[in-house]
């Protein structure tokens, strides 16, 4: 079967992230005023071949642990479906 | 005579300034293409600066899957030196051969200036041949140059010595003003700014030369 699957790498909390920063400090000169905690990431979108969605998964943490991040700076999460509702666009 | 490999990754472009600097300081050099699977025969191996893979994905990501970093890790587990420049730095960090990493500049900014660069530690084979305390004023010429890591791998590098040099004016916002680190052992040291363009007083600065003068004694000094 094929798995529609999403990763999402994000810095790790206590790295600095300074185009979040420099994001969350322009949002009030638009008039978004409230929003804190901005952190600025990177997603991938890919099809996963496997017998089943828990292969997947496996399949997909394994890829985004060795290439898409970086463990020393970076977390990733892993979730099946394009709109993370499992379901394909 | 000193042998020094200058590994080539698509994207690199400063392997003729490494190239040069080494033979300008009586070493020998040749380029080492990325899908070499073996680099025997040299004394020593350098990772020039530039843009390996095109820095997709986060710079040198894609460059430590490069054959040739198989044997680049064989070669420094064997204490052969290793000089990681600028992008070749983030390479070895990606690739696990030195602690931490290199994340974008504080501010965002690509910066292209001097710097002045103190010499922490002369136990790597880069500053083998500098003082303590010795003031260098080397070029940076980075986007994601600002040097990162947890407070326990910070302690570690401290008491290891593994600090190889520091900015005296942090430019880019890299964690503890560090600009250059080695492993435990020394024979593999990395940092962002780029001595192989300080190699003469004609083109601003010629410290780079001790730290080249140190990095071509590694025959006997890690082999």
């Amino acid at each position: 079967m094929n798995f529609p699957v999403i990763v999402t790498v994000t810095l790790r909390e206590g790295i600095a992230d300074p185009e979040g920063a420099t994001i969350e400090r322009a949002l009030p000169a638009l008039g978004f005023t409230g929003v804190t905690h901005v952190r600025a990431g990177k997603a991938f979108r890919m099809n996963v071949d496997a017998p089943d969605e828990g292969s997947a998964l496996e399949k997909a943490t394994a890829l985004a642990e060795r290439l898409l991040s970086n463990p020393v700076i970076e977390n990733a999460s892993v979730r099946i479906g394009l709109s993370g509702t499992g379901g394909s666009e | 005579m000193t042998h020094i490999g200058v590994v080539v990754f698509p994207g690199s472009n400063c392997e003729y300034d490494a190239l040069n600097a080494v033979t300008a300081l009586g070493g020998e050099a040749d380029f080492i293409w990325h899908s070499e699977t073996s680099i025997k025969g040299y004394d020593g191996v350098i990772l020039p600066g530039g843009f390996a893979h095109g820095d997709y994905l986060r710079p040198g990501a894609l460059a430590r899957f490069s054959p040739v970093m198989d044997a680049v890790a064989s070669f420094a587990k064997e204490g052969g030196a290793v000089l990681g420049i600028c992008n070749g730095f983030q390479v070895l960090t990606e690739a696990g051969l030195l602690p931490g990493a290199l994340q974008k500049n504080r501010g965002l900014t690509f910066i292209c200036q001097p710097t002045t660069l103190i010499v922490e530690s002369t136990k790597s084979v880069l500053t083998s041949a500098a003082t303590k305390g010795q003031e260098l004023i080397i070029p940076i010429n980075h986007f994601s140059g600002a040097y990162t890591c947890d407070d326990e791998t910070l302690r570690s590098l401290e008491e290891n010595d593994q600090i190889a040099l520091r900015y005296k004016e942090n430019p880019n916002g890299s964690k503890a003003d560090i600009a250059g680190v080695s492993n435990v052992a020394g024979n593999v040291v990395g940092l962002m700014p780029h001595p192989e363009r300080a190699m003469s007083t004609l083109l601003g600065s010629a410290d780079g030369r001790v730290l080249f003068e140190g990095f071509l004694r590694v025959p006997a000094h890690a082999r």
